[in-house]
């Protein structure tokens, strides 16, 4: 990096309040662009999507369907990829979604060990914490001590089961419905759906519920 | 590889840190790194598999400290050199040098929608008939290959029992270093804990991997 600033600091003064991070993307960008291997335009209806249009919200639809529509959980349970396309949500990294359902005696805990594999058409881009060592690392051997890392201890016997997504294979969970949400509507139940009840490092939120 | 990626098991990390309230992104820098990667992957000239080869390339030491859109990041540059979009020289000066290779395909803003609705399956056409069943024991294979592989550490040499058959998907370890694609037989293979772990794990956990064919033997 040092010969890097030497060179570019005499035509580059203005990239002087970037990082050293921020400088390299900069130039990558530019120079993919300048060669014409992206489009700008593509890369900006990439970050849109994941900013505004895909994300855990799709999930908790879908969890919500299930709660709410016996024939819909069946079919989630047979076809992943064709249930969750029945709501439109599908494609780049879900291609091949298989749900996992929580019951009174196993809860299930998704993780990926060898890279970041993540069910993007239904939760959108991993958190941090998914792709850290610390996850990664623990998830498969001390599963409970991971959930006791997010606060969650689960009732006596109730067995864990963890899926590492080692192919293109991609785990939804589906939480198991909470007590005292008889009659919701399927919008109410997908407001207490969260995120990591759908990776399995949560449960459903009923305080979440407004 | 058994390379700083394998992580399954290993200890000393510390406690997993949920940070509340946590952004899509932390920084502009991390958004265009994650566009960049999806954008120059749509361009046909590498497999998923091979980008992640790239990544699990980096140095372990490297690799345990760089955040994950550093990770994307170096793997992008190295894919890019590799396959000679650009050179080391025109990523030290940040601008275009060489005459450009003329990639397969440029992903259009236009079509970003739709290319990101279908994605890319992976499932093809099966040769053969499956070898494991629902219920078979299957022992997985011991391994150190250089290459790149989807059998964890962890989970090589164990008994498990077959869950679930997925059809036939592409098969990483030789789609990674440029080899025509190949498709097996995918399976779920389900441990138990002490058969991972050892006698002393918790024998209320169980663990699955997805095995391609190729990865087990009938136990």
């Amino acid at each position: 990096m040092s010969g890097h600033d030497h060179h570019d600091h005499h035509h580059h003064d203005h990239d002087n309040h970037f990082t050293p991070i921020e400088a390299r993307v900069k130039a990558l960008e530019s120079l993919m662009v300048e060669k014409g291997y992206v489009d700008p335009a593509a890369l900006d209806a990439i970050i849109e999507t994941y900013e505004t249009k895909v994300g855990p919200r799709n999930g908790a639809r879908v969890v919500a369907k299930a709660w709410t529509d016996p024939a819909y959980a069946e079919r989630l349970k047979a076809d992943g990829t064709a249930a969750v396309a029945e709501l439109s949500y599908g494609g780049r990294g879900g291609e091949h979604i298989v749900a996992v359902f929580n019951t009174c005696e196993e809860h299930n805990l998704i993780v990926c060990t060898l890279c970041s594999c993540y069910p993007w058409p239904v939760l959108g881009l991993p958190p941090v914490w998914y792709k850290s060592p610390p996850y990664r690392s623990k998830a498969v051997i001390d599963p409970r001590g991971v959930l006791a890392d997010f606060g969650v201890t689960l009732p006596e016997g109730q067995r864990i089961r963890v899926w590492d997504s080692t192919a293109e294979t991609r785990f939804l969970v589906i939480p198991l419905r909470p007590a005292g949400t008889e009659g919701w509507s399927e919008e109410q139940l997908a407001a207490i759906v969260t995120r990591d009840s759908m990776i399995g490092t949560g449960l459903p939120q009923l305080d979440a519920a407004s | 590889m058994n390379g700083g990626q394998d992580l399954g098991g290993q200890m000393g990390f510390g406690p997993v840190k949920p940070e509340p309230n946590e952004p899509i992104f932390h920084g502009e820098w991390e958004k265009r790194v994650l566009a960049l990667n999806v954008a120059a992957g749509a361009m046909g000239q590498w497999s998923i598999d091979e980008s992640r080869h790239a990544r699990e390339s980096i140095p372990p030491a490297d690799y345990l400290s760089f955040s994950y859109y550093q990770i994307w990041l170096a793997g992008l540059q190295g894919l890019l050199v590799r396959h000679g979009f650009v050179s080391e020289h025109e990523l030290a000066e940040g601008k275009a040098i060489e005459t450009p290779r003329q990639p397969k395909r440029v992903l259009k803003g236009e079509d970003v929608a739709a290319v990101l609705r279908r994605g890319f399956p992976y499932e093809r056409e099966p040769k053969a008939r499956p070898a494991f069943s629902v219920g078979d024991a299957v022992r997985t294979i011991v391994m150190h290959p250089q290459h790149h592989t989807r059998l964890p550490r962890y989970a090589r040499g164990k008994t498990g029992i077959v869950e679930r058959v997925s059809g036939c998907h592409v098969f990483p370890d030789t789609g990674a270093h440029g080899a025509p694609e190949t498709a097996q037989w995918l399976y779920t293979v389900v441990f138990t804990g002490p058969e991972l772990w050892g006698r002393d794990a918790d024998s209320a956990t169980s663990v699955s991997i997805e095995a391609w064919e190729s990865y087990l033997e009938p136990a």
